[in-house]
């Protein structure tokens, strides 16, 4: 250990120093009384950290005897991660605040799950990774079940830990498999053992027991059960947190071990990807068809979107993961727009997720109602809104990997999934004019909801810049 | 001897480990837990661990599991109705589980090890003379996993919040004991005399 | 000038169509009315002005890719300013008579808007017309070829209450279709054989298409031939020649102004104007040619015939319109385009007065269009009768014989019937008796409409008839004015469509020389001109010299039935004169003298009147042979193709395999920690096995 790992392990450092700091104050203050604003320094503290990681990062840098790792597939990482908590934090805080939750330890926790992420994006070693994952995962826990009152909420939390543990357990044995083939746990050595030739059928089991924790952290069939529960009954600006940074870190962390330790062998984790790609595109558009709950739906829009993701992931090229890097940024900015709106669902002063309350919703708030149809329609794939890009993208991967049969499948998928996103559509425009939603949206929110409406139809134009930060990560992957 | 030895705690780890499954009072349930843990601790002792096996059976036996027996003791869950619903569920689990250990057997029965695996193997054990058991550990936690060390205290750190995050709440709508103002309270002031004349009320 | 002259109407349009709620309806129309003038101005000025010599204006670059490029641009020939004139003029006059027509419309409800959209697609209509005219490539041409059709759409279905204007319009734009589709073919195979649209060049290849063959449909093709019969397809659909010509009846449900402007004097000699257009590549293929006389003196024949027995006033005037064009396409097929072109500019005026007048009829008369309800309407409407007069002197070609006195339509149709004669052999003279015999009938039928709707006794509604009147003088004013068309129009370029070749070749800016100063031209020639020699033998012998694609029109050598034409016999020159009379004198003695005399021949010749009245069957038999099972193809693919097997297999996908799979997957998702984790235990042990199996196999 010397300076130069504490230097590029910084933009952590300062945000546990900043979340112990932070719970410290706040004890030893006023406690929840300044929840709000602690909410919005954290948010403030990972806007400035994700930009000094997207200005000051340059190359590659490995810390720790490699444990960890900083080049450019993470920085765009933990900036998507850093810039996505951000937002959900700051838009949260309205809707916190009206359900009496808003407490100090909530923003202390996202910092801490927060770090863990960044881990997890940054790992080059199986233990790493593993404390990273539980490091973000137990927060996560903690957070869903903060909802005390409510047994939805505990219940959620309960399943969630539960099963994750179960994957813990899985990942670990799988790990341990690595480790008894290999004699390591660093990916720079595993890949030695894994490059070219046959894979030995322990390693492969170890490999396959690893990507099933990992799925179950993206929460990718059949590893997605949790997500649904979980979901409704945690707290909406809590779900909307499960549904973006831990995806993209949990996503990364996929690319980052099938290819940083298992590169040499994309043949044989390729058809598992696959595999499970498919059965999380069907199986989210296919179950979301059936549900009258808005934040179930949205748990099943998030399995789909990850079955999209994995299409990247399984071409095994570089084109791949940019395609992938792309869409779980497209799929973060739909997602926080759309929770925007969710956490503000209102009907006589009580928050309510069922989707037949958005009937004629926009006969009575025509601007949201747009803004919606656009994020519903970009989550649909409908061209030419961002959304449709990102798929393009993981389709095109997909078919200029070879793999034509996926791309065929996901974009049978994605018709099906259009159904339950327009359905939503049709219901705000053409459902029946009766009671509806009618609580009032606090300024953050809107600018969520707007802003990232207006995203969907502006990015058209180049992504913001996205692709070449997403290009230079997926070769630095690769490399 | 020390082969003997081996298979004898294995044995009785795998053993604790089906009976804490498989009992049906789930205090005895711990207690076969407990067994699992002392063997593992041997198992520990066998490979030079002792450290390991000390602090398995100081923290595991002697806090864990102790704290497991307050729980099912305090708890009143009805383990037997939950194992009923499961047992439903033996038949085709016991087939998936097979199917699984098979797999897993063919993997084990041509088990081999990568090439180079003995240049690769990270942490060999110092000799007992150069450095004893705990040195030898601690010198790996806070040089090489220096890093994974400290998150494990985040973690840690994790847990204990999030504990008292979910425990600790003060509501409103029970009355608590405070027991200052109880032995500060003064008869007097606590009690009021009223003479209330028949037929008029308060 | 030009661009003046060619925007205009789109302005004027624009302005209607658009604005017409600023500024409000009356000024509107105006608007319009007078952009139609200023651009008819305009025209008679480049028409007056101009020498003969082609000249190009290039707007901008349409298109371009590769090879194919396409200019937005303007090409002025003889040809074009002719049609300016005749555009222009006829159009700026239906624009001021409608102002009158269609002042009041019991087809629109009260205080409902439909001039300003009235008057904008009659602008509309002229600006793409105007496009078709000046074009310099096909595609621009094709562009206004499609402009019209949807304009006469518009036109045609214009009184949208109507079902039966609403199934005309559709019929038009659908026969167009099939019209068009051959047009499209023949645009495409020029490119291929040219790699180019533009005139410049596809008219300069002529005789090298001549020697040239392309497979088509399996057979070795010559390349003019197919090209030019596939062009003719084109112009058959829009000109309503015979088997596409159904749909030029029906459209007669549009108002009459449109039925004047676009159905007789303009859009339907489009047709007429490609062939001319395309006579540097028609004249290097002779089966097309020959095909083109057959069709047109057929469709004169036919469409004649059908004339004989219509009531419909309306309908005479459009059947008689499908006939005169039968004529102009047989001069276009024997090679005389100057002569194909001199009937479409007489015809221009008489037709399109006549369809006024007969407007102005209808105008008396409340919307009335049925003959039998007509009579005795001379005295009533004196000045719409006068100019049906002068209508019906010109159709019939009233004038005399071998001196410079008649009517338009007289030495038109003349020039006509003594170039098919001149054109010789067998074919010639079929298509010299048939518009022999369709002169007779065509002036039975003027004149019968004359005799039913101005003389005798008034029949039908009295209280109709009481309350005839004459229409206000912006519908008689254009009457006026082309009555002075019908008259004089045929007398004083008479020399220049007819005249010496040496004056032709100079009207239409071709180059041409006396062979008989030289030594002759080729020996196709040589009988017909010693035959002739006689007669003419001291006078100059002019042919067109110019090579293919210079000058307006073009005549390949030993084309010479221009000059030919001049020197038929005497009778031949007689025999239109001898068939007007007769026609005459028969409507005189049937209408006039024994009105009874028509309902016996009718019952006596049951079937033939029938076989007339029906209109050869056509419809009928496109309604058996193709609309209907077509219709029952279409039905079988919607209800069978697209009903069941698409919609079905969407419809129990969407509705009962996914749902049924949604239903699968809310059970699956029971809320149970262990279901779950059994799932996960699940799938990791199919990934498993399936890695084994993978790595195994």
């Amino acid at each position: 250990m010397t300076a130069a790992d504490l230097a590029i392990i910084l933009p952590e450092i300062v945000l546990a120093l900043f979340a112990m700091g932070a719970m410290l104050a706040a004890v030893y203050t006023s406690k929840d009384a300044m929840a709000a604003a602690l909410t919005y320094g954290t948010a403030t503290v990972f806007l400035i950290m994700a930009f000094y990681i997207a200005v000051t990062g340059d190359g590659t840098r490995v810390g720790f005897g490699g444990m960890f790792i900083d080049d450019a597939f993470a920085r765009f990482a933990k900036v998507a991660i850093l810039l996505s908590a951000a937002a959900v934090l700051v838009i949260g805080v309205e809707a916190m605040e009206k359900s009496d939750l808003l407490r100090f330890e909530y923003p202390v926790l996202i910092t801490l799950s927060v770090i863990g992420m960044m881990m997890m994006v940054s790992a080059g070693d199986l233990i790493a990774l593993y404390m990273g994952l539980e490091l973000q995962s137990l927060a996560l826990y903690v957070i869903a079940s903060l909802r005390r009152d409510s047994v939805r909420s505990t219940e959620a939390g309960l399943k969630y830990f539960i099963l994750g543990a179960l994957s813990s357990g899985l990942l670990l044995y799988g790990a341990s498999l690595v480790y008894g083939y290999t004699g390591t746990t660093l990916f720079s050595g595993i890949i030695e053992t894994a490059a070219g030739g046959e894979m030995a059928l322990g390693l492969l089991f170890g490999l396959v027991f690893v990507m099933a924790g990992l799925a179950f952290k993206v929460s990718a069939a059949p590893f997605h059960m949790w997500t649904p529960d979980v979901y409704e009954g945690a707290p909406t600006p809590i779900t909307a947190l499960l549904a973006t940074a831990p995806k993209v870190a949990a996503m990364a962390l996929f690319a980052r071990v099938v290819h940083d330790a298992f590169g040499g062998a994309v043949g044989d984790w390729q058809q598992i990807v696959a595999v499970l790609a498919v059965a999380s595109m069907f199986l989210g558009a296919i179950a979301a068809i059936g549900q009258t709950d808005i934040k179930r739906l949205m748990a099943y829009s998030s399995i789909s979107h990850m079955g999209f993701a994995l299409i990247g992931l399984a071409a095994g090229t570089a084109q791949g993961v940019e395609a992938m890097l792309i869409y779980m940024a497209i799929y973060v900015t739909m997602n926080i727009g759309t929770f925007a709106f969710i956490m503000t669902m209102e009907k006589d002063r009580r928050h309510v997720t069922e989707i037949s309350a958005l009937s004629s919703f926009a006969s009575r708030e025509p601007a949201k109602a747009l803004a919606i149809l656009v994020l519903m329609f970009s989550l649909a794939g409908v061209p030419p809104l961002v959304g449709f890009f990102g798929k393009y993208a993981v389709l095109l991967a997909a078919v200029d990997a070879g793999m034509v049969w996926l791309a065929i499948a996901g974009v049978i998928a994605s018709v099906i999934g259009a159904y339950y996103y327009l359905r939503i559509v049709y219901l705000m425009y053409f459902g029946d004019d009766r009671e509806g939603l009618d609580g009032q949206m606090g300024t953050a929110a809107y600018i969520g909801l707007v802003g990232c409406a207006a995203l969907m139809l502006l990015g058209v134009i180049n992504l913001f810049g996205l692709e070449a930060p997403a290009a230079a990560a997926a070769e630095v992957l690769l490399r | 001897m020390a082969a003997v030895t081996f298979y004898i705690f294995a044995l009785s780890a795998l053993a604790g480990g089906l009976l804490t499954v498989i009992a049906r009072n789930p205090v005895h349930s711990v207690l076969w837990l407990i067994l699992c843990f002392l063997s593992s601790a041997g198992l520990f002792v066998l490979l030079g661990a002792e450290f390991v096996a000390m602090l398995l059976i100081i923290v595991y036996v002697g806090a864990v599991a102790v704290l497991f027996l307050f729980v099912v003791m305090m708890l009143d869950v009805d383990f037997a109705a939950l194992k009923a619903e499961m047992a439903r569920y033996v038949p085709v689990a016991g087939l998936i589980g097979i199917v699984l250990l098979m797999q897993l057997s063919l993997a084990y029965g041509a088990w081999e090890f990568s090439e180079g695996i003995d240049q690769r193997l990270g942490n060999p054990m110092p000799p007992l003379d150069e450095a004893h058991n705990t040195q030898a550990l601690g010198l790996i936690l806070y040089d090489r996993y220096f890093l994974v060390f400290q998150l494990s205290g985040l973690i840690l750190l994790v847990a204990m919040v999030g504990a008292i995050v979910l425990t600790l709440r003060h509501r409103q709508d029970i009355k608590r004991q405070n027991v200052l103002a109880q032995m500060y309270r003064d008869p007097a002031k606590a009690m009021e005399l009223k003479d209330v004349k028949p037929g008029q009320g308060l | 000038m030009e661009t003046i002259l060619l925007f205009a109407p789109l302005v004027g349009a624009l302005i209607c169509g658009f604005g017409w709620r600023m500024i409000g309806e009356q000024a509107a129309c105006v608007t319009a009315t007078g952009m139609l003038f200023l651009s008819a101005f305009l025209s008679w000025i480049v028409f007056l002005g101009f020498d003969g010599e082609t000249y190009t204006h290039s707007l901008f670059r349409w298109i371009e890719s590769g090879t194919f490029f396409t200019d937005w641009a303007i090409r002025i020939d003889r040809l074009t300013a002719i049609m300016l004139i005749v555009i222009t003029t006829v159009s700026a006059l239906v624009h001021l008579y409608s102002f009158g027509y269609m002042a009041h419309d019991e087809n629109f409800r009260e205080g409902e808007s439909y001039r300003p959209r009235f008057f904008a697609y009659l602008s509309f209509f002229t600006f793409t017309m105007l496009m078709l005219v000046t074009a310099d490539n096909l595609l621009q041409l094709f562009f206004g070829w499609e402009g019209v059709g949807v304009a006469s759409y518009l036109l045609i279905g214009f009184y949208y209450r109507k079902p039966t204007a609403g199934a005309a319009a559709m019929k038009a734009f659908i026969v167009n279709r099939v019209g068009d589709f051959g047009f499209l073919l023949g645009i495409f195979a020029l490119f291929w054989m040219a790699d180019s649209i533009q005139f410049d060049v596809i008219l300069s290849m002529g005789p090298e298409l001549m020697e040239t063959t392309f497979p088509f449909l399996g057979y070795e093709v010559n390349a003019a031939n197919t090209i030019a019969m596939l062009l003719f397809i084109g112009a058959m659909g829009k000109s309503a020649q015979l088997l596409l010509h159904t749909w030029l009846p029906d459209a007669m449900e549009g108002p009459t102004p449109v039925s004047a402007l676009i159905h007789a004097a303009t859009m339907v000699t489009a047709g007429v104007f490609l062939v001319c257009r395309m006579s540097p590549i028609m004249e290097y293929a002779p089966l097309a040619t020959n095909f083109i006389v057959i069709i047109g003196a057929v469709t004169a024949f036919f469409a004649a015939t059908v004339g004989l027995v219509q009531n419909d006033i309306k309908r005479v005037i459009a059947y008689s319109t499908c006939s005169q064009l039968g004529y102009m396409f047989v001069a276009a097929g024997v090679g005389v385009y100057s002569v194909a072109m001199f009937h479409l500019f007489t015809h221009a005026f008489f037709k399109a007065m006549l369809f006024l007048g007969a407007g102005s009829v209808i105008h008396a008369m409340h919307h009335e269009q049925d003959m039998r309800n007509y009579g005795g309407l001379r005295k009533k409407i004196p000045y719409t009768f006068w100019a049906m007069m002068i209508g019906t002197f010109a159709i019939t070609g009233v004038g005399l014989p071998t001196t410079y006195f008649g009517f338009a339509g007289f030495f038109s149709k003349d020039a006509v019937v003594e170039s098919a004669f001149a054109f010789g052999g067998d074919l010639g003279q079929f298509a010299f008796w048939a518009l022999i015999v369709a002169a007779v009938f065509t002036s039975f039928y003027s004149w019968r409409l004359i005799f039913l709707t101005f003389f005798g006794e008034a029949r039908g509604d009295r209280k109709t008839h009481d309350h005839a009147h004459e229409s206000p003088w912006v519908m008689l004013a254009p009457l006026g004015v082309l009555a002075l068309g019908a008259v004089f129009s045929g007398v004083i370029w008479y020399n220049s469509f007819f005249g010496k070749t040496d004056q032709v070749a100079t009207f239409f800016g071709v180059e041409y020389a006396d062979t008989h100063a030289g030594d002759g031209e080729g020996g196709d020639h040589g009988e017909a001109a010693s035959t002739e020699g006689d007669s003419h033998g001291s006078e100059h012998h002019y042919v067109f010299t110019s090579p293919p694609g210079e000058g307006a029109i073009h005549a390949a050598p030993g084309n010479d039935v221009l000059n030919e034409a001049h020197y038929v016999p005497l009778w031949v020159k007689f025999s239109p004169f001898i068939a007007m009379i007769l026609g005459f004198l028969t409507a005189l003695w049937f209408y006039i003298l024994n009105p009874a005399m028509p309902g016996i021949l009718a019952a006596q010749q049951r079937p033939l009147y029938l076989f007339l009245l029906n209109k050869w069957y056509f419809d009928e038999i496109y309604d058996a042979v193709i609309v209907r099972p077509a219709t029952r193809l279409g039905r079988l693919l919607w209800k069978g193709g697209d009903g069941r097997v698409i919609d079905g297999g969407i419809n129990g996908l969407a509705m009962g395999i996914i749902p049924f799979f949604t239903r699968l997957a809310g059970r699956a998702q029971s809320g149970y920690i262990f279901t779950y984790a059994f799932a996960m235990v699940l799938g990791i042990v199919v990934l498993v096995t399936w890695v084994t199996l993978a790595s195994g196999g």
